[in-house]
């Protein structure tokens, strides 16, 4: 089929709608115009968001591929406009979350000349990219995005860029668009080995104590009907990573809560314990690990993943199941006998109950007049959807927010893990929001981290995107002024905020907004914000110097979990 | 610690030996040396590492360095298991040209290469132990310039690159 000739601005723009792509997180400028200039006439096919920042835009790209399952994709110039996208480029990488990011670059014969806001944006995000390419004639534009997108989305997802010189986007091409289905140097699917299956599920029938930790894994490989059909039969108790939860309703009897620095005490603490670990698609990262050393070495470790290179990388495996979980998950579920593992579980419904009584009670039903973090996300999950998105940012209040926060369903998490991103969680969530109008999208962030991409309630205002944002404000830098408090003998070394009026922000961008600072008024004002007909602003005054704990300090081992 | 050569099978990509060696750099790993090349297959380039480190890391380098969308495969091997070759060339003053000179350029099985009215260049190939040796001995006949190659290697295995290609 012969296509017509067209720009190669238009070719981009056909291209992502090929794709299916909805919506373009972006950020206009000199090398990227005729890009722009096509956008102007597709605006009934796919839609575009002006964010206030690049770095707005790739996270709220984020946003949208995390509950989506979807490619984000965002748009930028060339120089600053590219290299802003970096830290979202980075973060995407590390929590496996797919986009393709497009950006302009200075006309081919310009390259290496140092022209106007020309950087070697392909050469800086290399290592945060999963894959990367320029493009400098218009017949490659189609060819590179069906690539891009490809790689984005299969096998362990992750970030693309494709950077496409000026000349290219103004050149007339033809537009013939092929999909891309696979090439010779990268194989996405890996077929689970049958023998493997059976070492694995002879490990399992034998244990007495075995234990699974799952993480995103089974999100990104929409697994998550396949663990509970598999917790079902074998029994076996399970603690979720950061990013996992959501993969199974925290109401299933066989959770026993989530793993890491500061998740909770028995998951960490019979770590342990266990003789038979089952890892599902999580990459043990020293968040959730500890001290290496001293990490679960009584137990036999089975390590059910999509990358071959998160095999032995940080915990040595006795049995590597290889593949995608949707399928292995499936074929252990077969091989395994179908049991109960009381006294097993029994013993974290104990520890859970030491945990609820020196750390939960004081987080959700304070005694002392001041306001805590975990009493407001509490209050949250009383009126919330149940299958509202929580997006959080970094720090002290993602960790609570993640504590309290009860999971039912999948893709409702969305927070930096890996990258741990301050001012990712307000453009996150305008992204979320975006890719669904109708559900309830909840930003929790603090005062530090709104701060650092506070200018995205413009893109919400602009937008009317509904987002019900939760500042938590304890006038401090608080996980960074903990560990002052905890490991630097109190040296609080600038850490105290002096802020701004977050509501009159908040309404001068238009959004309503509310300030709350005594108890009696949390639940008034939460249901005032989750029933309101757009975005709303909850600025709730926190106790200035409360810890999170459970707490498992740097270097500790997993049993070294502290209450206090 | 030891010595280890790593094979990379590529498609031929604009940035690939830099995505490969940003995975050395980033765990502050040094390159001893490292050779590219087209292989005996159209469009496909061949990478061969030579790194002293554990095996342990090693075999993480590897997996890492597979994982890179446009490399096909990815292997190492010890010492022992490759047939590999460096080469060496060494600029002499022709005024240091002598008897001396003429016993150990034939006891090294060296050949001089080009000569200059005022230089001969001479070439060596072998092993790096072997090169070095000539060096040491050279130093003292005023050598001028002196470069060494990076490894080039092929497997002791019987194993093409083909059945990877396909």
């Amino acid at each position: 089929m012969k296509g017509t000739m067209i720009r190669g601005a238009d070719i981009v723009v056909q291209s992502l709608i090929a794709e299916q792509a909805e919506i373009i997180f972006g950020y206009p400028g000199g090398a990227i115009m005729p890009v722009y200039d096509a956008l102007y006439d597709y605006h009934e096919q796919i839609k575009h968001v002006l964010t206030r920042h690049e770095q707005g835009a790739i996270h709220a790209a984020q946003g949208y591929a995390r509950v989506s399952g979807k490619v984000g994709v965002c748009l930028a110039t060339s120089g600053p406009g590219a290299t802003n996208l970096i830290t979202g480029m980075a973060d995407a990488q590390i929590d496996s979350t797919p986009l393709v990011c497009i950006t302009g670059q200075v006309a081919s014969h310009l390259l290496g000349t140092d022209a106007f806001q020309e950087t070697d944006v392909v050469g800086i995000s290399m290592p945060g990219t999963k894959w990367n390419i320029q493009v400098r004639r218009v017949e490659d534009i189609a060819p590179a995005i069906a690539k891009g997108f490809y790689i984005a989305r299969s096998g362990r997802p992750g970030p693309v860029l494709i950077d496409i010189t000026k000349d290219a986007q103004v050149d007339f091409g033809e537009m013939n668009y092929t999909p891309c289905l696979g090439f010779r140097s990268y194989r996405t699917h890996i077929p689970v080995e049958k023998n493997v299956i059976q070492q694995a599920a002879e490990l399992i029938n034998n244990a007495e104590r075995p234990y699974v930790l799952y993480g995103q894994g089974v999100v990104l490989g929409k697994a998550e009907a396949e663990l509970k059909f598999f917790l079902d039969k074998s029994g076996i108790p399970a603690a979720s990573t950061l990013l996992g939860s959501g993969a199974l309703s925290q109401d299933h009897p066989n959770f026993v809560g989530k793993l890491g620095m500061h998740g909770n005490y028995a998951p960490n603490l019979l770590t342990n314990k266990c003789d038979v670990l089952i890892a599902v698609g999580m990459r043990f990262d020293d968040r959730v690990t500890g001290d290496l050393k001293r990490y679960a070495k009584q137990a036999k470790v089975i390590h059910l993943e999509l990358d071959a290179a998160e095999i032995n990388k940080n915990v040595k495996t006795e049995v590597a199941v290889l593949g995608d979980c949707k399928e292995s998950l499936a074929m252990l579920t077969d091989a395994v006998e179908k049991k109960q593992h009381p006294e097993w579980i029994a013993r974290f419904r104990e520890l859970e109950q030491m945990e609820r009584e020196a750390v939960v009670q004081h987080d959700v039903t304070p005694t002392k007049t001041g306001l805590t973090m975990g009493e407001v996300i509490n209050k949250v999950n009383q009126y919330k959807a149940d299958d509202a998105v929580l997006v959080t940012d970094v720090g002290q209040h993602q960790m609570i927010a993640w504590r309290y926060f009860n999971y039912k369903k999948s893709r409702t998490q969305v927070t930096s893990g890996g990258l741990g991103t301050m001012g990712f969680a307000l453009p996150a969530a305008l992204g979320a929001q975006l890719y669904d109008y109708s559900r309830q999208v909840i930003c929790v962030v603090g005062d530090g981290g709104i701060q650092m991409t506070i200018q995205e309630l413009g893109a919400i205002m602009q937008t009317k995107a509904p987002v019900k944002i939760v500042l938590l404000n304890n006038n401090y830098l608080g996980m960074v002024r903990q560990w002052q408090q905890l490991f630097f003998d109190k040296r609080y070394s600038f850490t105290e905020l002096d802020n701004p009026d977050f509501v009159k922000i908040a309404d001068a961008y238009g959004i309503a907004a509310q300030k709350v600072t005594e108890r009696g008024d949390l639940n008034e004002a939460i249901e005032d914000m989750l029933i309101h007909d757009g975005p709303y602003f909850l600025e709730v005054v926190v106790e200035k110097e409360d810890n999170v704990f459970p707490m498992i300090a740097t270097g500790c081992s997993v049993e070294e979990v502290r209450l206090s | 610690m030891k010595r280890y050569t790593i094979f990379v099978i590529t498609e031929n990509f604009i940035g690939i030996l830099n995505r490969i060696t940003i995975i050395f750099t980033r765990r502050g790993i040094n390159i001893d040396a490292l050779t590219a090349s087209e292989s005996r297959l159209e469009g496909i380039h061949r990478i061969t590492i030579e790194v002293t480190a554990s095996e342990e890391t090693v075999i993480q380098l590897v997996n890492q360095i597979e994982k890179i969308i446009d490399v096909i495969k990815a292997f190492y091997h010890e010492d022992e298991a490759v047939v590999y070759q460096e080469i060496a060339l060494y600029k002499i003053p022709v005024a240091k040209l002598d008897g001396g000179l003429e016993k150990v350029i034939r006891q090294h099985n060296a050949k001089i290469i080009a000569a200059e009215p005022e230089f001969v260049v001479l070439e060596l190939t072998g092993h790096k132990e072997q090169t070095q040796e000539l060096l040491e001995i050279l130093k003292e006949y005023d050598l001028l310039e002196f470069a060494r190659s990076g490894r080039v290697a092929v497997a002791k295995r019987m194993l093409t690159i083909d059945s990877f290609v396909k």
